[in-house]
């Protein structure tokens, strides 16, 4: 089934319901009168800066801290950090495994034999078969949104989608999915790394040598594709004082001449062949101080210029900068104004450049600051679609099939993985190359990931999962409302189970009437809160006479509890 | 105010009461002049749709400069289509179209497509990104600026949006985007000025915000943001369903199964929304894939491959577009316009494909149009590097002042505010124009640039050229496309004359020598050694 298919099967059930008008949550037309100029329209800003934050840090700091960093969060992740220190859950959040998460597996078996791989082994070491190559890689698809949802609870996956974005190439352009698989691993292993290192990596993956066609880069033809995203893109940015030249871009092409891949290899492996390679030397601009890249012949030729050129580029103020900038917009806010620019990022690029391009020393600064932990700075993000769709199965327990049922557990991200594909964020296929344009298209930014095509999907996604749930054959993927209900203070109480609620979900707090209409849902017709006090305990005590019928109601009004929340516009903030 | 209640008020007050002529109604005047000068505004009914070739479209080899076939074949063998197979234009030699854009050659036969030559900037951008955001927000190759042209035009037409929206004079949505995504060119001083749709059919309702005040924070600011899109998307989402469920196609020649002609799925959705009766005056879909930096052609057959694919669909797809506006009687009302970020170097590249490039053509088509082609075949170099391009011939933004001019009937003030005052002079490209040339032949006749000697040139060099009476330009183009050199401007007799160019110094390469007179060009290489 492609993806259009998908979707049009979920039609019948679902798409064609016209959800009532839940009574209580207000209708009528939003106040706009902000939007009167460009940008966010702010009218001012906040002046704080990276120094270490020294306020209260309790749960509304833990959760805001927790939302930015991870694709949403379980209550249990909340209750272990609950009362630690602002260095303590930083240093939780910054601290991610050792080990690399299992590779993608044949999910397939089922459909088509894969001669070289069994069902439910890997496939990433096997040689490429163009016959089942089309299955690898809806695997390799499935399974990286399946690493977004069941991440471990730390910031790496996070960073992943980070760089994934970053140094973004396209799953489907890439004729090899092993391909798609070993720049994964590099994401991962790089992730909390050091950014030149990075971009070392990534320069001579693979994958990236078929993207950007590094692979067809000869002394007789430079390609220019990689020499230019690489300083446009991937270092350098666009930033008024990135002065890199036409020339510079023809220059680094010819540096890079003689990349290439062996594919006989299994996994395959990058070479480089240097009857390939241009071996006079590469002059570079004012920019780069007329740096002079020494043109060099043998086996070494490839490394020794390389690392030559990114040498040269890190010694350029301007990579921190843009990098910082970009760590900004993806886990502070999208608006960088003189204040900010002058007060957050120049200082945070000095750290970043001290410390040798050491991504996880800029984050625990940038995630200890001040400024990210201004009230002024909370909520404003508006969660880009992994956060919304991975985040919900996450904040709900979401019950997915054990990891041995491969092709229904694999079934079930593609879930995921189509309604990011329905809502712009198609994950392992950004737009293109610079990523996806709520991390750099100016001024809409993250407000691009909402219209009037996504935003209703967005609360399909959630309603779909809470009321009517995924089913494959006889397997439901459905929320069970109980498993986060439970964990809250005092469920049975309905003023304490909303505020409870609320306070975890939802990043800021909400009006006395949002909250009535809430209420309204759990006691309809404004009767008297014992009547929830009664149904929640005959609902959870197996004992009580009542207890099945009341199971079913209370079920239900959980359901339509978390679907009001979610449908929420402030849900979709973080 | 809901907006039936707000129809119903109005209409009690006597506002809405349709106007009548003589007893007749409107719909028999809408193209009476004394009709306009009762006040209706012109634009109402026209509908321009623009077609988003994404990539940076290869356009010589799309509009094929047929005489300059032995130069072409030098620099670009390896991917070039056999001179035999060029499409032929009617009325028209040395030039022609892509094997595959049939459907598009049959309409310029029946005189309905107006093709530009060498539409850039100056000092042109080679990124993706920086290209697009050029030719969306319509600023000069050194600025940045977040608003789109067609969203500073829809920004004046309809002030206020989106508070006050929708209305009883503009019910609809601004601008549709066929898709996910909606274009800078869209972007209004506050706003967006364009909603996204993937499937016109298919939407679901949102449960509505609430009232209450957002606080003037960053966070309260996105909030107030995503109510709003709630409230709109609900509100257009009725609008649009109900026109896709009341228009029609009438055109066979759309491909028979959707999913694999993308273009021409998207076309189909836009003639049905417009049959329908949505008044959108601006609709926006896009083709992608047309970064060919590799395997750009079939290397056994170079009349297929990647970008024939691509021609194929464009072509297909308009043909089957203009086909069904016409069954549908809508073919007055609409016009098309084709743009892509940048066109591809002139020399192609060792991976069979070729990198980024500079100006290429742009194709207006309606009935509205003029039939023709506009400007000179670009001149290809003998000997060319991996440094050549084309150079630019027309500014982009007089393609959208002529749109915004002649199409949509804005007033001068008006066309030069919404491309953030400049002033761009419009070219003859619809029947009805105010260039200040008559038609394209205009374009290509009357002046001459006779020799450049001695070509190469180490030192010094002379250019001979004629003009009729008037003012008259020289300026200098490295194959970048950066001006290195104005050599003349100023006000001519009649007559031929000479202008020396001292090169020494310049660095050695190919130069472009363009001589203009008002829209007139014409450019000739000159080879500095």
């Amino acid at each position: 089934m492609d993806r259009k298919q998908f979707f049009e099967s979920l039609k019948p059930n679902f798409l064609t319901s016209t959800e009532e008008e839940k009574p209580g949550l207000g209708s009528g037309s939003a106040d706009n009168t902000q939007f009167k100029s460009a940008g966010s329209g702010l009218t001012r800003r906040t002046n704080t800066g990276i120094k270490a934050y020294a306020g209260t840090f309790g749960d509304a700091e833990l959760l805001h801290l927790m939302r930015r960093s991870m694709f949403g969060v379980k209550y249990g992740e909340f209750k272990k950090l609950r009362g630690k220190t602002l260095q303590q859950a930083v240093d939780a959040i910054l601290t991610v495994p050792a080990s690399l998460p299992n590779p993608p597996i044949n999910n397939y078996g089922n459909l088509v034999t894969d001669p070289n791989v069994a069902y439910g082994s890997t496939w990433v070491n096997a040689p490429l078969d163009p016959a089942v190559e089309l299955y690898r890689k809806g695997s390799v698809k499935n399974w990286i949104w399946g690493l977004m949802a069941n991440q471990t609870p730390d910031i790496q996956a996070k960073m992943v989608l980070f760089w994934h974005n970053h140094f973004a190439l396209q799953f489907l352009e890439i004729p090899d999915s092993r391909a798609c698989y070993t720049y994964t691993k590099v994401l991962y292993t790089h992730a909390l790394g050091n950014m030149k290192d990075l971009t070392r990596a990534i320069t001579i993956d693979p994958a990236m040598l078929f993207y950007l066609n590094g692979r067809l880069n000869t002394k007789r033809a430079p390609d220019e594709n990689y020499g230019r995203e690489l300083q446009e893109l991937f270092t350098m940015g666009k930033g008024p004082n990135s002065k890199y030249t036409e020339d510079d871009v023809k220059a680094a092409a010819r540096v890079l001449t003689g990349w290439n891949i062996n594919p006989l290899t299994n996994p395959f492996t990058t070479t480089f062949l240097n009857t390939n390679h241009d071996t006079t030397d590469k002059k570079f601009s004012a920019f780069y101080g007329n740096t002079v890249i020494k043109g060099q012949s043998g086996i070494n030729a490839g490394n020794t210029e390389l690392d030559d050129m990114l040498t040269m580029m890190f010694k350029v103020d301007e990579v921190a900068l843009y990098l910082c900038r970009k760590l900004y917009e993806f886990f502070v806010y999208y608006e960088i104004d003189d204040t900010v620019e002058t007060n957050v990022i120049v200082p945070l690029a000095k750290v970043f450049r001290d410390s040798g391009y050491d991504v996880k020393t800029v984050l625990k600064t940038l995630l200890s600051s001040e400024h990210f932990y201004d009230t002024w700075n909370r909520g404003c993000v508006i969660k880009d679609p992994i956060t919304q769709q991975a985040g919900f199965c996450r904040e709900m327990e979401l019950p997915f099939p054990a990891s041995t049922d491969y092709f229904l557990l694999y079934k079930m991200w593609e879930l995921g993985s189509a309604f990011g594909e329905l809502t712009q964020l198609n994950l392992g296929d950004p737009p293109n190359v610079a990523g996806w344009p709520a991390w750099y298209q100016k001024p809409m930014f993250h407000r691009s990931w909402i219209n009037s095509d996504t935003l209703p999907k967005r609360n399909q996604f959630t309603d779909y999962l809470l009321l009517v749930g995924y089913k494959v054959g006889t397997y439901t993927l459905l929320v069970d409302p109980w498993i986060l209900t439970k964990q809250l203070s005092d469920p049975g109480t309905p003023d304490t189970l909303i505020s409870d609620a609320t306070n975890f979900l939802l990043p800021m707090g909400l009006s006395a009437g949002q909250i009535s209409g809430l209420k309204e849902i759990l006691l309809p017709g404004g009767i008297p809160d014992y009547n929830w006090n009664d149904e929640y305990r005959a609902a959870t005590d197996a004992s009580d006479p009542n207890h099945k019928t009341a199971l079913t109601t209370a079920t239900s009004k959980l359901r339509y509890l978390y679907k009001a929340i979610m449908n929420l516009s402030e849900y979709q903030l973080s | 105010m809901k907006r039936r209640s707000f129809v119903k008020a109005t209409a009690a007050a006597g506002t809405l009461l349709p106007i009548t002529l003589n007893g007749m109604g409107v719909k028999a005047y809408e193209d009476n002049p004394l009709f306009n000068a009762l006040g209706r505004r012109s634009a109402d009914g026209k509908v321009l749709v623009i077609i988003n070739l994404s990539g940076g479209n290869d356009g010589l080899n799309t509009l094929i400069p047929v005489d300059q076939y032995s130069n072409l074949s030098k620099a670009r063998n390896s991917i070039l289509l056999p001179d035999t197979k060029v499409l032929s234009l009617n009325g028209k030699s040395g030039v022609g179209l892509h094997n595959k854009l049939t459907g598009l050659q049959e309409l310029y036969n029946n005189g309905l497509v107006s093709a530009i030559q060498a539409v850039g900037y100056p000092n042109p951008s080679y990124s993706h990104f920086r290209a697009t955001d050029i030719w969306n927000s319509g600023s000069d190759s050194n600025e940045s600026w977040t608003t789109g042209w067609i969203g500073r035009y829809l920004d004046s037409r309809f002030a206020g949006y989106p508070s006050t929206y929708p209305t009883a004079a503009m019910p609809d949505p601004l601008a549709i985007q066929i898709g996910q995504m909606v274009s800078l060119a869209f972007m209004g001083s506050s706003v967006s000025m364009g909603m996204a749709i993937t499937d016109p059919n298919s939407f679901y309702n949102l449960a509505n915000g609430t009232t209450d005040k957002t606080p003037d924070t960053p966070a309260g600011h996105e909030l107030a943001f995503l109510r709003l899109m709630a409230q709109q998307s609900n509100q257009y989402a009725t609008i649009v369903k109900n026109a896709a469920a009341k228009g029609t196609n009438k055109s066979t020649k759309y491909p028979a199964t959707a999913g694999r002609q993308p273009l021409a799925d998207q076309l189909k959705i836009v003639a049905k929304l417009i049959s329908g009766g949505l008044k959108t005056p601006v609709y926006m879909v896009t083709l992608g894939g047309f970064d060919t930096h590799s395997q750009q052609v079939d290397t056994t057959d170079h009349t297929t491959g990647m970008h024939a694919n691509l021609m194929q669909q464009l072509g297909d797809a308009i043909a089957a577009f203009q086909d069904d506006l016409k069954l549908l009687g809508l073919d007055n009302r609409v016009v098309g316009m084709t743009y892509s970020e940048f066109g591809r170097r002139v020399i192609s590249n060792a991976s069979d494909g070729t990198d980024h490039g500079a100006a290429a053509p742009m194709f207006v088509f309606g009935n509205a149009v003029q039939g023709g082609v506009i400007g000179a075949n670009p001149v290809i170099p003998s000997t060319v590097t991996v440094n050549d391009n084309v150079p630019m011939q027309y500014d982009f933004r007089q393609i959208y002042a002529s749109v915004l001019k002649d199409w949509f009937e804005l007033s001068d003030a008006d066309v030069k505010s919404a491309m953030g005052n400049k002033s761009f002079n419009t070219l003859p490209i619809f029947k009805t124009n105010s260039a200040t040339v008559e038609d394209y032949v205009d374009l290509v006749s009357r002046i001459s640039l006779n020799k450049i000697y001695p070509n190469p040139a180490t030192e010094n060099t002379d250019i001979e050229y004629f003009t009729e009476s008037g003012n008259v330009k020289i300026t200098v183009f490295d194959a970048m496309g950066q001006q290195v050199a104005i050599l003349k401007e100023g006000w001519h007799a009649h007559g031929t004359y000479t202008v020396n160019f001292a090169v020494s110094g310049l660095r050695k390469g190919n130069y472009y020598v363009q001589l203009s007179q008002g829209e007139k060009r014409q450019t000739e290489v000159l080879l500095v050694q």
